[in-house]
């Protein structure tokens, strides 16, 4: 296999911040708020770098969608290794709204302008916990998926994917081009290296906008309400088996 | 099923989250953004190099630093891991293996990897410092056969300037070394060396000459050198993942080729370091403040007496306000030293000596005030803040005392120019 990775990294709030809603229950408060790159994105790109570091594939792409500000992202993307990057535009209420739909149209769009031969994405993403924008990609795509992925081996013009499925570990076999994503177990991210955060800087981030890719980003979703979870209720301590089990009873638990 | 799907998913995504089980770690190295978000002001590349650090001491450093301070080891694979990425010669010249950045960027390094451990952070600093000394005043050769070394950290350095005899009066030290054909033999010892019996390369402030500064050389002394030994591991307060020891020459053997810069130039190169070293030795105070401040908060948070939590009661809030207040004056000071290092000004000395007097005075207190705030607790080696507190107290005493430093500050101003 030879040829071009596309990696999608997301930015999304710091997964050690403490979310908090906006008072008027619209969202979560994002203003502000430490952002970062994934952490399913991150083994995305290691992922990628790794295969190119075994000469596998010849460039590895990293692209972001969103304002300005996910340029950060894709320089600590270009700092673990990937060539270039593209920001593909997007902002506003267009970004409020943007979710796994209009993702996967943007992603499947630039796989086949790039004439990417493999993509790999984050399992999901830490703030919507969608698991959907890799699935949705392959099908627009009609490429093969390996989704949940812990091993990836390329078998000359195939993948043999390891994926973490509920019942334990399932091999699969497909075909390039294909869609991959990364689970927790895929690999440790790197940390970039002061001369690779140094090296990012020079490399390319090209911009694009949705409407220039044929995209559509209207969505077909309305977030009525965000609400915190409800508050943990204090436990009650019982004394004895039989207490025990008359007060599960009294609810209802059993 | 789709519950239970769900539940898998979220907890393996949990098992990535939750890094590492020390819980301090997580609202250290993340912080809050705050009046004192410590990349506040940075470029983004410096934000970068920031992120890197933090992510390596909440990672690689601060699960280990009570275990390396107990048992007193020096972590050798992980500060080679440190230096793979870039950290074993953040200021030295790209050329002989450096990471090449400014004193800024260094500054910024060193006060986040603090925030995983004081001790191993202030002895990669003194490495570096080292480093750069042989960087700048090398020979092409020396350069080259001593840096990429240092600066992979396969090589350990030392700096060695302290005597038994001189600590703040340090240009009458002793140590001496007589020129015998193509070497030259020195006699006398070394005290409070730090990296002491475990580093490679040993920068040492030796008298070629007569009395006075003028009268000193900087000589480079290999380990393993004809009678070159060392003193007892000293058991001290703080620092102790790393070794401090004399360094004893009985007749030593150093070729001439090691002499670094000219005879009697030592004594300007072992200050021209030093001004670095004070900018590194204050951000690391800055780093176990920074730590400190958020363990505080933490604490705070969760402790509740009189009915309720710490963080109502208004003396230890004012207390908190003030202590976030000296940490950010202190950090202003030391990055507006480094960039006055970095450009050369006419104030770059003063500005050190202000910053390091300034920024390890504050932080110590800082530190301190928060190890109160943990009331008991504070006093455990179960919790983290006691070990900010001895590890950052020397910084008030090394790299020249506060009160060398206010001798540079006051020369400088009470000297007619």
């Amino acid at each position: 296999m030879s040829g071009r990775v596309l990696v999608g990294v997301k930015r999304v709030i710091d997964y050690a911040v403490k979310i908090r809603v906006k008072p008027d229950n619209s969202g979560v408060v994002t203003d502000g708020v430490k952002h970062s790159m994934n952490p399913f994105c991150e083994i995305a790109v290691e992922e990628a770098v790794k295969l190119k570091e075994k000469k596998l594939v010849k460039e590895v792409v990293a692209v972001s969608c969103g304002p300005q500000q996910v340029q950060e992202t894709i320089r600590t993307a270009l700092a673990m290794g990937a060539d270039r990057g593209i920001h593909v535009e997007v902002s506003g209420k267009d970004y409020e709204s943007l979710g796994p739909l209009q993702v996967s149209k943007i992603m499947a769009a630039l796989a086949k302008k790039e004439e990417a031969q493999l993509l790999i994405l984050g399992k999901q993403a830490i703030d919507d916990d969608c698991n959907q924008t890799g699935q949705m990609t392959a099908a627009l795509l009609d490429w093969p998926q390996g989704t949940f992925a812990s091993e990836v081996t390329v078998e000359g013009e195939k993948l043999k994917v390891v994926r973490e499925i509920d019942g334990g570990l399932e091999t699969i076999k497909i075909n390039l081009p294909a869609v991959l994503t990364a689970d927790l177990r895929l690999n440790t991210p790197r940390y970039a290296t002061l001369p690779n955060i140094m090296k990012a800087k020079k490399k390319k981030i090209t911009q694009v906008k949705p409407s220039d890719l044929g995209v559509d980003l209207t969505s077909r979703l309305q977030v009525l309400r965000v609400d915190e979870p409800p508050q943990r209720q204090a436990g009650v301590k019982v004394e004895t088996v039989d207490d025990l089990v008359s007060k599960l009873r009294e609810c209802g638990r059993i | 099923a789709a519950a239970s799907k769900m539940a898998a998913v979220w907890s393996m995504s949990r098992r990535f989250i939750i890094r590492s089980y020390n819980p301090f770690v997580n609202s250290v190295r993340r912080g809050f953004s705050s009046c004192i978000d410590p990349s506040d002001g940075l470029t983004d590349e410096q934000k970068e190099f920031q992120k890197v650090a933090f992510d390596f001491a909440a990672n690689e450093m601060a699960p280990h630093m009570a275990e390396w301070d107990q048992k007193e080891i020096f972590p050798v694979k992980t500060m080679q891991k440190a230096a793979q990425l870039g950290f074993g010669g953040i200021y030295v010249s790209p050329d002989v293996g450096g990471s090449g950045l400014s004193r800024l960027d260094t500054s910024v390094i060193f006060e986040a990897l603090s925030t995983g451990c004081v001790s191993t952070t202030a002895y990669i600093s003194i490495h570096n410092m080292c480093a750069w000394m042989i960087d700048t005043f090398g020979s092409d050769e020396q350069r080259h056969k001593f840096c990429p070394d240092l600066c992979t950290m396969e090589k350990f350095a030392s700096y060695c300037l302290t005597e038994p005899g001189s600590g703040s009066d340090a240009a009458s030290l002793l140590t001496s070394a007589q020129q015998s054909g193509d070497h030259y033999v020195l006699n006398g010892s070394k005290a409070f060396i730090s990296g002491g019996g475990e580093a490679d390369v040993y920068v040492v402030m030796c008298r070629t000459g007569g009395q006075g500064p003028k009268g000193i050389s900087c000589l480079l002394v290999e380990k393993g050198s004809p009678g070159l030994s060392f003193g007892k591991k000293e058991k001290k307060v703080g620092w102790n993942s790393q070794p401090t020891r004399a360094v004893i020459f009985e007749d030593c053997v150093v070729p001439v080729e090691n002499l670094l810069g000219e005879e009697g130039q030592g004594f300007s190169i072992a200050m021209k370091g030093l001004n670095g070293g004070r900018i590194n030795i204050a951000s690391c105070s800055l780093g176990a403040a920074h730590a400190c401040v958020h363990l505080a908060r933490d604490h705070l948070l969760v402790r509740k007496q009189f009915g309720e939590s710490l963080s109502n009661n208004q003396f230890l809030q004012f207390k908190l306000a003030e202590m976030a207040t000296r940490l950010m004056a202190s950090r202003l000071l030391v990055r507006e030293a480094a960039t006055a290092l970095q450009q050369n000004r006419a104030n770059a000395v003063s500005l050190c000596s202000m910053a390091k007097l300034f920024a390890t005075d504050e932080c110590f207190n800082i530190c301190n005030q928060a190890l109160q705030m943990h009331g008991g607790y504070g006093y455990l080696k179960d919790y983290a803040v006691q070990q900010f507190v001895r590890d950052i107290r020397v910084h008030q005493i090394l790299e020249g005392t506060n009160e060398v430093m206010r001798m540079i500050i006051s020369r400088n101003l009470l000297t007619e120019s």
